[in-house]
Parts: structure tokens; sequence; C-alpha cells
């Protein structure tokens, strides 16, 4: 089984590249001429079969579009010194629910590099507390009857600082795309699964082989082995070839390079277990499971406004136990709601688009969302949260567990949009 | 005689017939291979708390300490455990700070693992998947058990001598032992992460 860093020349390349610039414009642009492809009229080639080569390809956006994702800046990888393991969507450029896989957020259990494995080498293990361990080649996987179904992803650390600017990195950390692969149910009841079992450990086969412990009743609930993301093969940076889906759980469950499930009796603390476990059993109830959570995306911290007038404000509402209910939208600091609509069809555990039609008068305001989902729970603001654990409101306060919390975006007079919570 | 006997087979042979239909149900699709002993063995590196699947070898911290060195664990660590680029492994004694930021699923210098972690288990697997970085999964038994013990000796969590093995690992009493608490409600189908929470 390989895990080797991927793309490490392509890397230097690029940094070679990046260097160039440095060197003045004409060396910038004799280093950036083999990929600017997709430059204007003026940048192609006129030969036609050139031209054609661009239609064909595997497609990029327009260079126009510059939406790219960030690396968390305070979340090192403990092993790849001062480099990140965290990086970030750009929600604040997102539209509809789906997030292109290009951009999905990414986080790694340890490591700063995407492994390269090869799908027909890859195999995935079950066994432990089964009547008929398996072994599955890709091939075999994809024989079995598919499922696809739109669920994000979210981190535990998806966690707004009031340090944090934009929407990105105070909500950069969740993701949603349709992905298609096998019920992990399935393969269970294939192996058949020992009656005094209940739970599961998943495992990846990258370097560090990322571990965690999943309640069997979920994995036999809605879990799924996919291999397909958003029409297409999964992506490296998402766990190609094979990514076991929680839907719901945090993101480290979601276990990537999925190599190995193993039915067991006991919870088994395993490494990532471990770096998250919680002092207090309701603390720890909230950090499996994602809350009802929603946050405006537009106009989200560093946009800025034209000036008065007409303006739909939009953002993403998820919940990891169902399906998002309503959402309200407050313009006035969280004194009154106004209910807002939402596309359908709202999907189960999935991100949903919400917006409202608003009139901005040009006067400072506070703009926020709360969410509701079907089995009623509203997601708590800070105040809330911080009342039931019956801890001062105050910027020491830490929500426990996965932090749903509804975000506040201050809109200045000149139109400038900022972190409510700083 | 002969014929009782035979009968008594059939008879024995349908009970564990039907018994078996009974307690496993008999695969639907029939796609996958049955993996052989030694695969699984090879690839299953879990380790639960109870150290039911720690392997044969046995370590002391004093074995630990020359082997902290060739592995290179101290040129990333720091030849005192902590000050250094990578997660603290041996509490600091106030003099060396890490200048590196890291941030949980990792150790620093608040959360050494020696003293943090619940069950010594989480170490022998940690260390055993995941080091050293580069080389992850080249260290032998006795040499995961004799880093467990070394770091665990520099804590302050067990003596210089005791020996790290199947059966004395999961006996450690770790520090941080009680202080970690799962969910009091099994997790199900539709149901909020914890009643009564906003």
């Amino acid at each position: 089984m390989t895990s080797k860093p991927r793309g490490r020349r392509g890397f230097l390349k690029k940094s070679a590249a990046l260097a160039g610039l440095a060197l003045g414009p004409s060396a910038a642009a004799a280093a950036q001429t083999p990929e600017s492809h997709s430059g204007g009229a003026d940048a192609h080639s006129n030969d036609p079969k050139e031209l054609a080569k661009e239609l064909i390809a595997y497609g990029e956006r327009s260079h126009f579009v510059k939406s790219a994702r960030v690396p968390v800046a305070e979340r090192m990888s403990p092993d790849m010194f001062g480099l990140t393991f965290h990086v970030l969507t750009p929600l604040q450029d997102s539209v509809g629910i789906i997030t292109p896989s290009s951009l999905h957020y990414v986080a790694t259990h340890r490591g700063s590099f995407v492994p390269d494995i090869d799908p027909a080498e890859h195999r995935l293990l079950l066994h432990g507390m089964v009547d008929r361990p398996l072994i599955f080649t890709m091939d075999e996987l994809k024989r079995l009857p598919s499922v696809s179904r739109i669920h994000f992803i979210e981190c535990l650390g998806n966690r707004a600082q009031a340090r944090h600017k934009t929407v990105q990195e105070t909500h950069g950390l969740t993701s949603c795309a349709e992905w298609t692969g096998v019920a992990l149910s399935l393969l269970l009841k294939e192996a058949g699964v020992q009656k005094s079992a209940s739970w599961i450990v998943a495992e990846g086969a990258e370097e560090i082989k990322g571990s965690s412990s999943i309640p069997l009743g979920k994995a036999m609930d809605d879990c799924m082995v996919a291999y397909g993301m958003n029409g297409e093969a999964i992506r490296p940076q998402q766990g190609f070839p094979l990514r076991l889906i929680v839907p719901g759980f945090e993101g480290i469950h979601q276990i990537k390079y999925l190599r190995r499930i193993k039915v067991v009796d006991r919870y088994y603390m395993t490494y990532d277990d471990y770096g998250h476990i919680q002092p207090d059993a309701r603390a720890a109830a909230l950090t499996n499971q994602i809350g009802p959570k929603s946050v405006i995306t537009f106009p989200s911290g560093g946009q800025r406004l034209m000036g008065p007038g007409f303006y739909q404000i939009t953002g993403l509402a998820w919940s990891g136990a169902g399906a998002v209910r309503k959402v309200d939208i407050s313009t006035d600091g969280g004194q009154t709601w106004h209910q807002a609509e939402h596309q359908s069809p709202v999907y189960r555990i999935a991100h949903t688009r919400f917006g409202l039609n608003w009139k901005w008068d040009g006067k400072e305001c506070v703009i926020m969302s709360r969410c509701t989902y079907d089995l009623g729970t509203v997601q708590p603001t800070r105040a809330e949260s911080a009342k039931y654990w019956n801890k001062p409101l105050d910027s020491s306060f830490r929500v426990p567990g996965n932090d749903n919390t509804v975000q506040p975006w201050r809109i200045a007079a000149d139109g400038s949009v900022h972190n409510g919570l700083a | 005689m002969a014929w009782r006997s035979v009968a008594r087979f059939a008879l024995i042979s349908m009970i564990v017939a039907v018994g078996a239909a009974l307690s496993a149900q008999s695969p639907t699709f029939g796609v996958g291979c049955a993996p052989t002993a030694d695969e699984v063995r090879a690839w299953d590196i879990s380790i639960r708390p109870d150290g039911e699947e720690l392997p044969a070898g046995h370590g002391t911290a004093r074995e630990g300490a020359p082997i902290y060195i060739q592995k290179g664990c101290a040129g990333c660590h720091g030849r005192t455990g902590s000050g250094a680029n990578a997660p603290t492994l041996i509490k600091s004694d106030g003099t060396t700070k890490s200048t590196v930021p890291c941030l949980a699923p990792c150790v620093n210098d608040n959360n050494v693992m020696a003293l943090h972690a619940p069950y010594a288990t989480v170490m022998w697997d940690y260390i055993n998947r995941g080091m050293p970085l580069g080389k992850e999964g080249s260290l032998k038994p006795d040499e995961v058990y004799a880093l467990t013990a070394y770091l665990l000796f520099k804590n302050g969590v067990i003596r210089e001598d005791d020996v790290m093995d199947a059966q004395s690992l999961p006996k450690v009493v770790m520090p941080n032992r009680q202080g970690f608490a799962l969910p009091a409600q099994a997790w199900k189908h539709g149901t909020p992460r914890l009643q009564s929470y906003p």
C-alpha cells in the first residue's frame, strides 16, 4: 500500500514559478507561459489543434474566477512543522449547496501532504466480530448496489473566533458534496455482524493510518463507503480511492483512504478519539454529532455593500441529525426575526441554501441567522450556550463540543462588513 | 448399532446446519474474498484499552532511552522531550518552550500524552502506527514497549525498571484515567445531540 506524498514535483515547479515573480515582469511572464492555457484570446495559440485541446481537456474554471482555499492560520500540523493540515473553503463565494470538489475543505489526521494511492492495489478489509471477514478490491466494491447522497462534512474545529475576519475563517471547515458508494450496512450484513458487537473502528491507509471509533448503530444506519464525489472519482485530497462517510458526525470520523473496518464491542480510544476526549458526558454528546447551525455568507466579513438599496441576504444552514426545517434572519442584532426562503429540495444532513430579500437603509446594523431543524432544536446564541453551561459570556467562553452558535455580522454605515464577535 | 450412529450423525448434522443458518445469515451478494488469518494479523494494528491485541515483546525505560536517540525521536521532539518543533513528549521543566503552535488533535506543552491519555495503550498504538516520521510502522514491538516505558517514566508515571509488556502496559494507572467521559446515551437515529441543550 503506497501512501507517498503526491505532486511534490509539481509543488516545486510552482514554487519556482512564484520565485520567478520576484525577478521582474518578463521573468514572471516566461515562467507562467507553459501553464496559462486558460488566458484571454491573446494568450491562445492560433493553432486550431491546440485550441481544440483546451475544449476537450479536463475542465478548468474561468481564469477570471479567483476563489481559493486558505490554510487555517493557527492550526499547524504536529509533524510537518509550521505547515497546515486544515484548509478552509471560501464560503463567501459559494452558490447553491454543493461545494466544488476543488474547493471542498481539507483536513488530515496529521500530514501536510496528499497520499498517492493506486486504486488497483487498494483493499478494504472488514473483520473483527463478524461471521465472515471479507476483503474487497475497488472493482468488487463497484459491483455492489450503489447509493448517492448529498451530505455536508464539518470539522469539529470549525469555531468562529473574534480575530477571524471572513466567513471563510469563521466557518470554512464545512463543505457539502454528493457522495456515491456502497451502504456500510450492506457490507456489514454481508460479513454478518455478531450479536455482542457495539462499535466499529475505521482506519485509513495514509502514513499515520488515522483511525476512529464509531457506534455500530450509526454504522448500520446511514454510513457509506464512498468512491465517488460530485459525479467522479473521489479526489485524492478527499480520500481517493475510498472514504467512509459518517453523515452528520464530525469530520474526523469520515476516514479517508479507508482500508480497514474492525467490528468490536467497545470504544477503542484510538489516537484520534483521544485527541477529542471531553471530561464531561454532556460536552462529549455535543462532540460527535454536529448541531443545527447556519451562517450568512453574503453579506459577510470582509465584503462591502455598494450603498443603500436591495440585497438578498443568503447563507447556508445544516444539521448533523436531520433536515433543516426553517431559518430565521435578524437584521437588528437579534431583536426581531424574519423567516428566510430556502432552496428546495432540502436534503437530510446537507447544506441548505437560504435567502431573504432585504433593503438596506444605509445605517449600521447587525445581521445574523438561526436555524431550526426537524427535531425542533434551535441553533443557540453564544449567550444561550454560556447560560446552559453556567459560564460568564465573555471572550474566554468556549462553546463545548461542536460550536454551532449564531454568527453575527456587523454592517458599518460605509457598507463594510465585520465579524460581530470582534 | 451402525444404523443408530448414522441416524445420530444425521440428526447432529441437521442441528448444526439449522443452528448455523440461524446464527449467521448467509451473504446476499457473495462479492469479496475471505482474507487469510495472516492477512488479518498483518493489517490489524488496532490496540484496545485493555491491551487485547498487544503483541509479545517487552521493554523498560532504561532500554528506551538510547532508542529515543537512535530512532531520531530526539531530533524532532528534543533531547529533553520538550521545547523542540515536534509536540512535547516529556513535561517541560518550564525553561523550554515550543516555538511552534500545536493544537488538538496532537500534544503540546499542556497536553503531554503520557499525562493526558487515559490509557497507556493509546501511546503504544500511536508510536507503533505513526512513528518515526517518514518510517511509520517500522519499529519492532520491543522498541515500542521500550519507548512507551521511557516516556511514561520521564513523566513520572512508572519506574525506570518497570517492564512494559502485553500484560503490564494496560495495567499502568494513567494520571488522566478518569479524565474523560462518553455521551450518557448511545447514539440513536433521529435524536438531538443532548436533550435540553438549546
